[in-house]
């Protein structure tokens, strides 16, 4: 097809206009219970727009719910990464390590977060109130800490030797070296890492606040599912799809910024 | 003693099962303030050799020496110039040598290191590219880069591994020039790995040939009695440049052509059957290839 003025603009419009056409199709053909679009929107337009409106626990604005949702992500992505970093240099740089927790990460990793989350729940039971905050940031973290761990690992696996040699003829300290050599080196990897890591983070969230129930996207998503508010789900869904793509976009710009090579 | 001594040693890479063996009976001694070139085809083991001088792997037998110490791991009173460059990427000229300096001269004020760089990176005459990173640089500029960071440390000997074989006929002259003009202000002890005879005899106060590979060793020691500075288009008429370059060709052709006399091995040709053209196509029926001489029956026919 031929290019033409504001094609990146018309041509992903389309595309968001046909999958509206077949929700549309569908909702009034073979899916009864499917909201219209048009439903759809006169149910949700008191949640967009008025974002931040607080008019009880769970019946709030939809960014407000997504606030709290970012604030858990956060901390357990970040938890995520200081966990999963230095593990996955280790990983890399020590090939006793490696054959020692290889076997055991790789039976954790498929692992899904809707398992590890009861889990959870029982390792902070005695923290009463704060349980489910604690449960849920472990899950967050012990899900989206892999793709860190690996793809860090590698980076630090596919260091070339040339650099090593420097800092050996140098003879950089160890904290030199790993500063000035090894963590330059391999950032490239371990910002994709951090990036798919950010995706899954996300992803683990709405599960985590759907079975505890907090307040936050999922929370609101499932709780809406309970009262048979049906319009909802799809504010949700929609909102969660947004937020997602923003933060890959954010980590994709954070990467060139931090681009070495 | 020697400055730097190289006593008996051999290297080889591998396990004992799939052992290869790369430089036997090394045999070497510079003096201070000397210029080496170490002449040698491909493979011939040169750059394991200057790895051994650079500490960066252990001879399985023989000693080295420098200044009768023994050389036991990579150190900075060995400066050394990789062929590859090898500038680290995310640093700029500036900070690529910094980081030399910082490291060996630890109790330096920082004026005095900044003031240090500075001056090594003016000699290669860099002033105006410091502040940009190696990938901004052409490959001439990143050897210099290399060269003003190996000799910003000070070493005692300065080891160049082909530092010029990447770059191309002309930039490679503007910067033999260069070391030429920095060694004669310095008087470094500098062992040069190189595979190209004019450059060697350009620069070095003596040139010593490899044998060819495997297993190679150090040919007999010739003396470039050239007075310096050398011009380069001077030299190529002098009688004694020629000479040099005689002598040390010759002695690599003989060392290479001694290797593949040696060579026992059978050479075994395939075993191809012609086809025989002339066999009408209707014998080969249900078959996309061509048949072979044996496959075709005779058959006699009485009438």
């Amino acid at each position: 097809m031929k290019q033409f003025k504001f094609d990146w603009l018309v041509l992903p419009l389309l595309g968001f206009l046909a999958v509206v056409i077949v929700w549309q199709i569908s909702s009034s053909s073979w899916a009864k219970e499917l909201p219209s679009p048009g439903k759809t929107w006169a149910a949700s337009k008191s949640y967009i727009l008025e974002p931040f409106a607080k008019r009880g626990e769970m019946d709030q604005g939809i960014l407000r719910f997504t606030w709290y949702s970012l604030k858990l992500v956060a901390k357990g992505y970040l938890l995520a990464l200081v966990i999963g970093t230095p593990i996955g240099f280790l990983l890399g740089l020590s090939n006793t390590f490696t054959k020692t927790f290889d076997p055991i990460i790789q039976v954790l990793r498929p692992v899904s977060p809707l398992a590890w989350l009861p889990l959870g729940l029982v390792l902070f039971l005695g923290a009463g109130k704060q349980a489910s905050e604690l449960g849920a940031l472990f899950t967050i973290a012990i899900c989206a800490m892999w793709p860190t761990v690996l793809n860090t690992a590698v980076g630090v696996r596919a260091i070339p030797q040339d650099y090593l040699n420097v800092a050996k003829v140098l003879k950089l300290s160890r904290t030199k070296t790993l500063f000035k050599v090894l963590i330059p080196s391999a950032l490239p990897y371990m910002f994709t890492g951090f990036r798919l890591s950010l995706g899954i983070a996300w992803l683990v969230i709405v599960a985590a606040e759907m079975l505890t129930g907090r307040p936050g996207v999922g929370g609101f998503l499932w709780q809406e599912y309970n009262s048979l508010i049906y319009e909802h789900i799809i504010l949700c869904i929609v909102t969660i799809g947004f937020v997602g793509f923003a933060l890959d976009r954010l980590m994709s710009v954070a990467e060139r910024k931090f681009k070495t090579i | 003693m020697a400055f730097l001594e190289i006593k008996n040693v051999q290297k080889g890479y591998g396990t004992s099962g799939s052992f290869t063996p790369v430089l036997r009976d090394i045999n070497l001694e510079i003096e201070k303030g000397e210029f080496v070139a170490l002449v040698g085809y491909s493979g011939a083991g040169k750059t394991t050799l200057i790895s051994l001088i650079a500490g960066l792997i252990k001879p399985d037998a023989g000693t080295l020496t420098l200044n009768s110490s023994p050389i036991s791991g990579p150190g900075p009173d060995r400066g050394i110039v990789f062929q590859n460059y090898s500038l680290l990427p995310w640093l700029t000229v500036y900070e690529n040598i910094f980081l030399a300096v910082d490291e060996v001269f630890t109790d330096w004020p920082a004026v005095q290191k900044r003031e240090h760089v500075e001056k090594y990176i003016a000699m290669v005459n860099l002033t105006p590219a410091r502040e940009k990173y190696p990938a901004e640089l052409s490959g001439g500029m990143r050897q210099r880069v290399s060269l003003a960071r190996a000799l910003a440390m000070e070493p005692q000997v300065l080891l160049l591994d082909e530092p010029l074989s990447a770059l191309d006929a002309l930039t490679r002259a503007v910067l033999q020039d260069e070391i030429s003009r920095i060694w004669q202000e310095h008087q470094k002890t500098v062992v040069l790995i190189t595979n190209d005879v004019d450059e060697g005899i350009l620069l070095a106060d003596s040139i010593i040939p490899f044998s060819a590979g495997p297993e190679s060793t150090l040919g007999p020691r010739i003396d470039v009695d050239l007075p310096r500075p050398r011009e380069r288009k001077a030299v190529n008429h002098d009688f004694q440049f020629k000479r040099i370059r005689r002598e040390v060709i010759d002695y690599l052709l003989k060392a290479n052509a001694k290797v593949h006399s040696t060579v026992t091995r059978k050479l075994v040709l395939p075993e191809i059957e012609p086809e025989d053209l002339s066999v009408p196509r209707r014998f080969s029926q249900n078959r996309t290839g061509p048949i072979r001489a044996n496959e075709i029956k005779k058959l006699e026919v009485k009438g």
